[in-house]
């Protein structure tokens, strides 16, 4: 057991700092042109896609220096290294493994130049947790499928160029995971329908999306017919190493620890209070917990022994963290706590309370809570499946 | 990077596992009453467990907290009545704190198991600091020193003194003192209150506020420990239990206010696990992050074994509630657990102080 890294990675890390170091200005001197440049430098430096194939454009980086780069990005307050989140996170990883050479020729590098962003067509209005029981039709009607049916939900559909799509090619199957079609989509599709949808805090991020007789070209299948649960579930197993969002929770709480000191109650400083100071130390335990959870899972893949569905350990602890940590700094605060951004009497320019209202898309995005435990009740415990 | 145990230490983890399963299983432990098991003992000695952490100089095998854990996480599991954790907290004190000539003539009779070691470091069981000790020391001890641990058993305990703001460590022999056992909770985890009427000590040293603060740090992982090995048992039982009990047609594990909450269990025996290897690793290997890393493992084990002990009896009903079935024999250790060496509350402030606030 040791946490010490090789001269290689302790050499990788300090080429990482030294670029952020050199390329990423602070935030408020980021003119319009800063993101252009600073994707086009990442992409240079082969860190997007980092853990992909050469062949297809990738880094072909180890597990160890892609948890290294994601630390030191998230120390540093750095951007994403894409538009794209999903393109990056599990569009590019599924066609990478079940696509064809065409659609790898065609997809990935758009992917990794940032060309096109992706949405991710799953849930529908009576599937969402049960996703294998989605109905949009696709039928297949000579070269093309003829797609039928409605997504919602959707995150980034509003401004995405490609949906990967999940559809029915069979009804009458005995399980509902078999007949399953999985199908790259362009947005502009003739047929698709978006229409937004606007979420508790404000903002119109998902959407629903319609689509009525839409084609689809079979050569834009993802894997087999019928076969495309398989595919979905190696896009939600996709599993990305969790440092970076160690790294920004433990940021987070930073920023809560100067809230304490910031604050009074009662006209005593909140940090003399007992059960504050608990509560800190509860939150800093569940980071903690995550960071050598996630540890002790690289070190699994490192050893090269496959990973059960521990991981949605850490995936169940962000969601509690996420709720819990601006729950708690909305309560500290009294009523300034529970004003937006724009009040003169928010907190922080409002910051928590508009975070205390953004928590569903990552604690609900990717499987509930109680999915979670379900998968870990019974892939791990074999209790029986409900 | 590497946060995984090696190929010896699996091997260790197996040998302990073993032992427990074929020489200290549950109904060997359930007729324990406070004393020492001799066979047993002898049998841990022999397959070189109390010589582990003791340095090769005086007769040990010098391996580090890191390889003792195996075997704590293990022989918790089966909640073993052996007193390993007070034995490899003397072989720590005597270690860090004591001059060459005790450390001579005492570390290798702890690594051979030729002394057995009750430990007593607080007298006032919620106060834990400096201020926390009580009997006075000197020449000659005389006085009461309450919770002190492993001690029918023991041929020698080892006592923190005060004498004004100075801190010491007495070895006294077991049989100058009146032992009085009080029963607890947790029969495997005996303590006595001992009485001392002008006993001089066998060997005394010289203990600082941060070496008081270490071996309560040591204890603190050492509990999460073994508290590791027993939540996994709870886990394990209940989930069995869960498999099989049929109620409304259905096992009962199906319904999800059973299988979320041994979902939870999972969660929160993961992550102790994980802050307490952290913790046993910092305690050879990263000293200045141990008291941090300390107390964010044993604060989380505290509460959430508390829990799981409480809930592996109630998932059971009533059945969980019968001294026959084991489920109960976990929530016992489990009492013990929250308490010792500094509990939820304490570790959780501290882990703010130390985090800057």
């Amino acid at each position: 057991m040791d946490f010490d890294f090789t001269p290689e990675e302790q050499a990788f890390r300090a080429e990482v700092r030294e670029f952020l170091a050199e390329n990423l200005p602070p935030r408020a001197e980021r003119g319009r042109g800063f993101m252009g440049e600073w994707l086009r430098k990442v992409r240079d430096k082969r860190w997007v896609g980092f853990s992909w194939p050469e062949e297809y454009g990738g880094g072909a980086g180890s597990l160890t220096e892609q948890a290294i780069l994601k630390e030191e990005m998230a120390l540093a307050g750095a951007p994403p290294l894409g538009t794209s989140f999903m393109g990056l996170a599990w569009v590019g990883p599924g066609i990478i493994q079940y696509g064809t050479d065409e659609q790898k020729q065609r997809f990935i590098p758009d992917i990794l130049d940032s060309k096109v962003n992706w949405c991710t067509g799953y849930s529908e209005p009576n599937h969402g947790s049960d996703l294998a029981a989605i109905q949009t039709k696709a039928e297949r009607v000579g070269d093309h499928y003829v797609v039928n049916g409605q997504k919602i939900w959707t995150t980034g559909a509003p401004w995405a160029d490609w949906i990967i799509l999940l559809t029915r090619t069979e009804f009458d199957v005995e399980r509902k995971h078999d007949g399953i079609t999985c199908l790259l989509v362009p947005m502009d599709s003739p047929g698709i329908e978006v229409r937004p949808i606007e979420n508790m805090a404000g903002d119109r991020n998902f959407a629903e999306v319609f689509f009525t007789d839409v084609q689809v070209p079979v050569s834009n299948r993802l894997g087999e017919e019928g076969k495309g649960w398989a595919v979905t579930i190696s896009a939600l197993a996709n599993e990305r190493s969790s440092i970076g969002e160690v790294t920004q929770m433990f940021a987070k709480l930073e920023s809560l620890k100067d809230l304490v000191r910031s604050t009074n109650r009662q006209g005593r400083p909140a940090s003399d209070d007992p059960a504050v100071r608990r509560r800190l130390g509860e939150f800093e335990a569940k980071i903690a917990a995550m960071k050598y959870n996630g540890l002790r899972y690289l070190t699994k893949q490192l050893r090269g022994e496959p990973l059960s569905s521990e991981t949605s350990v850490n995936k169940l602890h962000r969601a509690s963290l996420e709720i819990e940590m601006d729950d708690f700094a909305v309560e500290l605060t009294g009523l300034a706590g529970v004003q937006l951004p724009g009040s003169d009497e928010a907190v922080d320019g409002g910051r928590w309370a508009r975070s205390s209202l953004g928590w569903p898309s990552v604690v609900i995005g990717g499987g509930t809570p109680n999915i979670q435990r379900n998968i870990i009740a019974e892939r791990i415990l074999g209790l029986p499946k409900d | 990077m590497d946060f995984g145990f090696s190929e010896e230490q699996n091997l260790l983890r197996e040998q302990v596992l073993r032992f427990m399963t074929d020489a200290c299983p549950l109904s060997v432990v359930r007729a324990q009453n406070g004393g020492l098991p001799r066979g047993l003992w002898q049998q841990a000695a022999d397959l070189g467990w109390l010589a582990l952490i003791v340095p090769e100089a005086h007769g040990g095998l010098g391996l580090k907290w890191i390889d003792l854990a195996v075997v704590l996480e293990e022989s918790g599991r089966g909640l073993s009545p052996l007193p390993i954790l007070s034995q490899a907290l003397a072989a720590t004190a005597i270690g860090r704190c004591a001059g060459d000539d005790v450390k001579r003539e005492w570390l290798p009779k702890v690594a051979t198991g030729d002394v057995v070691f009750g430990i007593g470091l607080y007298d006032d069981p919620t106060w834990i600091d400096a201020k926390g000790v009580g009997l006075a020391g000197g020449e000659t001890l005389t006085g009461t020193k309450p919770f002190v641990s492993d001690a029918a058993g023991a041929t020698h305990l080892l006592l923190a003194t005060r004498n004004g703001e100075r801190l010491g460590l007495a070895i006294v022999d077991a049989g100058d003192a009146a032992l009085k056992a009080q029963p607890g909770i947790d029969r495997t985890k005996p303590f006595a209150t001992v009485s001392l009427d002008r006993v001089e000590p066998v060997a005394a040293f010289a203990m600082s506020a941060d070496d008081l603060a270490f071996l309560t740090d040591c204890g603190a992982v050492a509990a999460t420990l073994e508290a590791i090995g027993a939540a996994e048992a709870v886990l394990a039982l209940t989930s069995e239990y869960a498999k099989t009990r049929i109620q409304f047609d259905n096992p009962i594990g199906k319904y999800q206010g059973v299988k979320h909450r041994l979902a939870d269990m999972f969660i929160d025996i993961e992550s102790f696990k994980s802050l307490a290897y952290h913790a046993a690793w910092a305690i050879d290997d990263a000293p200045h992050e141990l008291p941090r890393a300390a107390s964010l493992a044993k604060a989380y084990a505290a509460d959430a074994f508390a829990r799981i002990g409480i809930d592996g009896v109630g998932l059971h009903g009533a059945i969980g509630f019968t001294a026959e079935y084991d489920a109960q024999l976990y929530l016992k250790r489990s009492k013990w657990v929250r308490s010792a060496f500094g509990d939820a509350d304490y570790h959780y402030r501290r882990a703010a102080s130390l985090g800057g606030l």
